[in-house]
């Protein structure tokens, strides 16, 4: 077999709890985003656009929808001979099987599938963030600086730094101490989860880590501190585009509508930098005579014959004629029936908002803001017939008409 | 499904003459249709629908700008060890070359034809617009025990077809008598030239065709062998347009502004599949108008438009105003420009306050990469 310079490995087995009814049965990075894509383009668009072939997806936690729409890889040109995209779930063993235990152990568990590439270099990514990159620099900084890991980082404003994983650093850039959300931060430098090891650095640490009881088998918590411990040569890969974290309701929400925001630097119509994903097949959108089109992002498949603005709506969705939709995300295939109103809400796949019902409220016509929030309507309910949705509420079952869910 | 039993065969530069705005630089296969299409999609995903996985595109002229379309056979997932798609061009042997009609572009093709092992070929044009299920038309054809069975449209003939077959029928649905007339007035049942024939005696008609230096499948063998071959039609209900000059191309992209065409055109269960672009989805900007139009991703609407096809990346800058008109892939409007019954072809700039109008029964064609 061809050598393989680098092996991309990509950790798709979270749940992403916090999603709540989005997630209930997909994994994160198979979550829809931006209209026509799925997070999980994001990774795999960034490794091909940065030449990286061969990439190990470790899936996990539901996986149907993802095994599904990754396929063979071919929206992204991962169908290949030789590497190409791969799904590494779990397996058993003659020893008996194990869950992956930590996202260390995936990697573990997978030492034969990147030894058949024998790659000099091991980038490990995440399926949770939103962001464009080009990882072929992040490479050619590690081999230039000989380190043994580098990490990318991005500098957050000193007050949220408590949030993340920040790298405390030197001068030249190499890492002296890692702290996992410290109280007191030193430094604005968050990891984004994105590593870059030197393969034979990376199994050595894997396998001790193996062998040490109580580990959590955790790149953070484990792999990292042992390196750092060990002074092995870390430094960080500074970045500064956009990138986020879509964790949560509230950022999953944003990130969808900083799409619309000309302030926000996440340009996806960039042609040296497309981000692929699977196409529905679907005819062109269609906008009608009724329709009151501001401020939006629609795409194939489509059909607007109400309102819609600073909203994001995906394939196949169905506005009709007088319902309103406002600053907010309404996934593939939703309908929203005449008179009902959508505000300040992620509509899940499929979903139906029946005549009169509403969704979700603006924040200045709430009285108490701490119970204020983004509705989220599961994948493939039904909202009935004048029925109301509160702010921050998330509905987990159909709303029959008439009814109040908070 | 007719997986096994049937191959499909599609003439990518029927008609080419017709269109000339369009087809000076492709083939009329390769002609944009309604937003992300090209006309050869629809006959394509006609055929896999169906469940045909082996399809010959015979070539001609201009083919490049189908080949870039086409590439592997990706999209209709005719990217196949066993069948998937072959493109069929000019010069297939040393005796063949470039052809007139359809029996020689057969006869170019007749080894492909030979070498072949599934029973039945269905042949389509690649000027006609439709979605037909041709599960139905294969079962009636063999229920029949038909020799061939030719798709047909009930309504008046397409005025600047030459030679197009328009039929009339024996109670049991076989074909009597065949006209090959442009001066038919009223209604008829015209034909779509799409058809199910047996592999076999399509190379046994060819090769007779052949030796008798006749070019026609029409003319010179249906029309003459009417009595000797069971000849059956297959009517077409559903939306159907043929695109015999620049004048039917533009209404039938309008057509597309009324929901009972699209619906019939884009079937949930037959989607039509086509080379797709990664663009992002279209952005409304702030201040923007858009009523009554169809619009593919990966535009950037700032400005008015209405009764517009908007193909992808098609960009319309502030205070422009679009009526009327067909915009093909990345053409850019610039502010204040107005357009009314324009059809562009692709990447055509129209500059800053520019005044462009045309009419209903005239509308103004710009072409490929023009700066107005």
């Amino acid at each position: 077999m061809r050598k393989i310079e680098c092996v991309a490995m990509l950790l798709a087995g979270g749940q992403g709890s916090r999603l709540g009814v989005l997630t209930q049965k997909m994994a994160k990075p198979a979550v829809p985003y931006g209209g026509k894509y799925r997070i999980i383009d994001f990774p795999l668009s960034n490794c091909i656009n940065s030449g990286i072939n061969t990439v190990g997806v470790l899936t996990q936690y539901q996986p149907l929808e993802l095994n599904d729409y990754v396929g063979s890889g071919k929206p992204w040109d991962l169908d290949r001979m030789n590497g190409g995209v791969h799904i590494l779930p779990p397996y058993q063993k003659s020893k008996g099987g194990d869950w992956y235990k930590g996202t260390a152990n995936a990697i573990y568990q997978n030492i034969p599938f990147i030894e058949r590439y024998n790659p000099e270099y091991v980038l490990v990514l995440s399926g949770d963030h939103i962001y464009k990159m080009d990882y072929a620099k992040m490479i050619a900084r590690h081999k230039k600086t000989g380190a043994d890991c580098t990490i990318a980082v991005l500098e957050v404003p000193m007050e949220e730094a408590s949030r993340f994983g920040i790298m405390n650093c030197r001068e030249d850039g190499s890492i002296y101490e890692f702290e996992e959300k410290p109280k007191n931060p030193k430094s604005n430098l968050a990891s984004m989860g994105i590593y870059v090891f030197s393969w034979k650095k990376l199994k050595y640490y894997l396998e001790q880590d193996e062998q040490t009881k109580g580990s959590a088998n955790d790149f953070g918590k484990n792999i990292i501190p042992n390196m750092l411990r060990d002074k092995q040569k870390m430094v960080v890969y500074h970045f500064a585009d956009y990138w986020k974290d879509v964790g949560t309701i509230d950022s999953l929400w944003e990130a969808n509508l900083d799409l619309l925001n000309p302030k926000v630097k996440l340009d996806l119509s960039e042609d040296r930098w497309r981000i692929f994903s699977r196409s529905p097949a679907a005819p062109p959108q269609y906008i009608a005579d009724t329709a009151h089109v501001q401020n939006s992002l629609i795409t194939e498949g489509c059909s607007v014959y109400g309102e819609v603005d600073f909203s994001v709506l995906f394939d196949n969705v169905i506005i009709e004629e007088g319902a309103e939709v406002k600053d907010s995300v309404v996934m593939p295939g939703a309908r929203i029936c005449s008179g009902a109103s959508v505000q300040y809400a992620i509509i899940g796949e499929g979903a139906v908002i029946e005549s009169g019902a509403k969704v979700g409220e603006r924040p200045e016509k709430t009285s108490d803001l701490s119970q204020w929030g983004v509705a989220v309507v599961g994948p493939r309910l039904t909202v009935g017939e004048k029925a109301v949705v509160e702010p921050k509420a998330m509905l987990e079952k159909n709303l029959a008409g008439g009814e109040r869910a908070c | 499904m007719l997986s096994n039993q049937a191959m499909g065969i599609i003439f990518s530069n029927s008609h080419d003459d017709l269109i000339r705005e369009l087809t000076e630089i492709r083939s009329m296969g390769s002609i944009p249709y309604g937003g992300r299409y090209r006309l050869v999609d629809f006959s394509l995903s006609n055929l896999v629908n169906a469940g045909i996985s082996k399809v010959g595109i015979i070539t001609k002229a201009n083919y490049q700008s189908l080949m870039d379309h086409l590439g592997s056979g990706k999209p209709w997932d005719l990217d196949r060890k066993k069948g998937g798609l072959y493109i069929l061009p000019p010069y297939g042997n040393v005796d063949t070359g470039v052809y007139t009609g359809h029996v020689d572009a057969l006869a170019g093709v007749l080894g492909f034809l030979e070498r072949s092992v599934e029973k039945y070929a269905v042949l389509c044009d690649s000027d006609v617009v439709s979605n037909i299920d041709l599960v139905p038309m294969m079962e009636a054809h063999l229920e029949k025990q038909a020799d061939v069975s030719i798709a047909y449209k009930r309504g008046r003939l397409p005025k600047n077809h030459r030679d197009i077959m328009s039929f009339s029928f024996h109670d049991s649905g076989r074909v009597r008598d065949i006209e090959l007339s442009q001066n038919m007035e009223g209604e008829c049942d015209f034909s779509l030239d799409i058809m199910i024939i047996e592999r076999e005696l399509l190379i046994r008609l060819v090769k007779e065709a052949t030796a008798r230096s006749l070019t026609s499948l029409g003319r010179d063998i249906f029309q003459h062998r009417v009595d000797d071959l069971r000849i059956f039609g297959w009517e077409v209900t559903s939306y159907v347009a043929v695109m015999d000059c620049i004048g039917a191309y533009v209404k039938s992209n309008m057509d597309l502004l009324q929901a009972d065409v699209r619906t019939q055109l884009f079937a949930r269960e037959r989607p039509v599949y086509t080379k797709t672009r990664d663009d992002m989805p279209t952005k409304y900007g702030l201040g923007s108008s858009v009523k009554n139009s169809v619009i593919a991703d990966g535009c950037c609407i700032e400005g008015r438009v209405e009764n517009c096809i908007l193909f992808r990346g098609v960009k319309v800058h502030k205070g422009a105003a679009l009526r009327n008109c067909i915009i093909m892939q990345d053409s850019t409007i610039g502010e204040n420009a107005r357009l009314s019954y324009v059809t562009t072809d692709k990447q055509v700039l129209v500059t800053s306050g520019r005044v462009l109008t045309g009419a209903e029964s005239y509308p103004i064609f710009i072409r490929k990469q023009t700066s107005v």
